[in-house]
């Protein structure tokens, strides 16, 4: 729980991660590509204060981020989302053991979430189905640009796609969180492009879909679908540490995703370890949009507590306190859900 | 003039990078040059060898992971813009640290074309990833056309602004974009044609107007912020970077040293 000026706000870091890229667990040169990705994103975006050491970073261990999450960071419950990356590293980039067995030993504390790639075809759907099994996870992150031998990505739309998330209709995994990196094939279209997910959130009326970091670099894209389907949320990795750098264009996402996207539907992440929640967190209480942006609404607390905890206990069923618990707001199922969110009242835009 | 001649014709590295404005990121709608994307330029003009005149230029991106189709074409409309040049004989156009650096090096080297280079993973052309680019490009200028109308005339209404006219624009930056932009898309570009359009030209009924301005926003700001994360991952990758890039006033922040925006804010709700 964070505490600021009398309130309190209960957080849940819906993005974390326990990697290990460490040079023996590399396969390739693409695995170094990758971590060093990764530490320019943490570079880049962390205030000089918060940035680890190279070796930090390619393995911190559940020691540490016990430490950076719940001791140091004020998060109250958080959930991995693993990205497997098995051509780029021996044992993985994800460790699924070790984060299963901390969430095993925290489960007031932590929630470990799965994935699956759908190219692994029939003996693929087994695993999930024995995995779930000895796992119980509600929720499955997936990298749509994994690689897989000749194949470097894939669609939500593919065949064995769409068998796959039957199948987590019929387990009971709920919670398809959605990464969207470069997806390669074909190389004709943007690889970016964000509109498998609006065909299969309206096939599967069942499963919520969390896009995560919000859809970027396709913002607008991930805004539109959004905002038509009642079950697509967005997930704040990546957006989240522009609050530094970056706080105009952070307040202009904000003020796309409250209109679009609306309150309800929005989980603060972390992204751990690409950056480490607690200042992420008090940057975020202490937020507002610049005076000068009358085209959006202030944030309000309310707002701030239902992204920064609420809204991800609602769908995890986490356990809030009395005490800090929101009623849901009545916004639309679809549609923009803050159509007033334009600050009228002193804008350019008035219409009087 | 036997011996001044050659002088005239000998190509500079003010040449190669002048050559190299034309060459757009697609995603970003900017010139390379200004992105900071040409590591190096190397001339060889055959004078020791009594070769041909060879360029060699190196490009960089922010990350190994950026889109291979867009590193493609970047890299591919270098070679075309530089063996285009007078005085330039051969050119040899390489991509640095990404993860297909090789497989587009080589297709670059071999002169494969896009389907040679890629193979199974292309599919036929990428006119259609362009073309989407620019309609976002459009949709983006066009969006600050209006809205800086709209915060400078505070007569003009968020409705009536479907039926604001290219004349009604102020000359500027914006508009000059706005005009490029439109060119690109075929789109009229004569004063008395509709500002706000979709991408064939076709004008809004009044009451699309207002969602018509909020989409457009969404993409403005979406460039405009990959433009300057992009950026800012490159000065990050490449230490020293940042004296190559040209500053971009879209989207601009107090962090990038531009002293006129302001930073208050607006009072808490709760």
């Amino acid at each position: 729980m964070y505490t600021k000026d009398g309130e309190n706000y209960f957080i849940v870091d819906a993005h974390i991660a326990l990697w290990d890229a460490r040079e023996a667990n590399i396969r390739n040169i693409h695995g170094k590509q990758f971590i060093d990705c990764f530490y320019d994103y943490h570079r880049n975006l962390s205030p000089e204060s918060e940035v680890w050491s190279y070796d930090e970073y390619t393995y911190y261990g559940g020691e540490r981020l016990m430490k950076d999450l719940f001791q140091d960071g004020h998060v109250d419950h958080a959930i991995f989302q693993p990205a497997y990356l098995g051509e780029f590293y021996r044992n993985g980039f994800g460790q699924t053991e070790e984060a299963f067995q901390l969430a095993q030993a925290h489960p007031d504390k932590l929630t470990y979430n799965h994935c699956f790639d759908p190219r692994n075809g029939e003996q693929g759907l087994d695993d999930l189905r024995r995995d779930h099994e000895k796992m119980r996870f509600t929720g499955v992150k997936l990298y749509t640009a994994e690689w897989h031998g000749e194949s470097r990505g894939w669609k939500l739309t593919d065949p064995w796609a769409v068998r796959y998330l039957e199948e987590c209709e019929r387990l009971g995994i709920t919670n398809i969180h959605i990464h969207k990196g470069p997806t390669i094939r074909p190389l004709d279209r943007d690889a970016f492009d964000v509109a498998d997910i609006d065909h299969v959130a309206t096939d599967f009326q069942g499963l919520n879909f969390i896009v995560e970091h919000v859809g970027l670099p396709r913002l607008e894209d991930y805004c539109w679908i959004a905002t038509q389907e009642p079950n697509v949320y967005g997930g704040l990795a990546v957006a989240m540490p522009f609050i530094h750098t970056r706080p105009r264009y952070f307040a202009q996402i904000m003020g796309e995703l409250l209109y679009w996207v609306g309150e309800d539907r929005l989980f603060f992440s972390s992204d751990y370890a690409i950056w480490t929640p607690k200042w992420l967190i008090e940057a975020f209480v202490d937020f507002q949009i610049p005076e000068d942006m009358t085209e959006y609404a202030p944030i309000t607390t309310e707002q701030k507590k239902k992204i920064l905890g609420l809204n991800a206990a609602k769908m995890y069923g986490l356990d809030v306190p009395e005490d800090l618990r929101l009623p849901e707001s009545a916004t639309p199922a679809t549609g923009p859900r803050d159509p007033g969110a334009a600050d009228v009242a002193d804008s350019p835009l008035a219409t009087v | 003039m036997v011996a001044v001649l050659p002088e005239l014709l000998r190509v500079t590295e003010d040449d190669v990078r002048a050559a190299l404005d034309v060459v757009l990121d697609p995603e970003l709608d900017e010139p390379i040059t200004d992105l900071g994307f040409v590591r190096s330029v190397a001339i060889d003009d055959g004078s020791v060898t009594a070769g041909p005149t060879t360029v060699t230029i190196h490009l960089r991106l922010p990350t190994s992971f950026c889109s291979p189709n867009f590193a493609y074409l970047m890299c591919a409309d270098s070679k075309d813009a530089l063996s285009a040049l007078n005085g330039v004989d051969r050119v040899v156009v390489e991509l640095d640290d990404h993860h297909d650096s090789d497989l587009i090096n080589a297709g670059l080297a071999a002169d494969a074309g896009y389907l040679g280079t890629f193979g199974s993973e292309a599919e036929s052309n990428l006119d259609e990833l362009r073309e989407t680019f620019r309609r976002k490009a459009h949709t983006a200028a066009m969006e600050r056309s209006l809205t800086a109308l709209l915060r400078s005339d505070p007569s003009v209404r968020e409705e009536a602004l479907g039926e604001v006219t290219l004349e009604r624009l102020p000359a500027g930056r914006h508009t000059d974009a706005l005009l490029r932009r439109r060119r690109a898309l075929g789109l009229p570009t004569t004063p008395n044609a509709r500002v706000l359009v979709d991408h064939e030209g076709r004008p809004y009924d009044t009451t699309e107007v207002p969602m018509a301005l909020r989409r457009a926003r969404a993409t403005r700001i979406s460039i405009d912020g990959n433009a300057h994360f992009c950026r800012g991952l490159l000065r990050t990758r490449y230490a020293g970077s940042g004296a190559d890039q040209a500053p971009r006033l879209d989207g601009a922040e107090p962090a990038d040293h531009h002293h006129l925006l302001p930073i208050a804010t607006k009072e808490h709700q709760s």
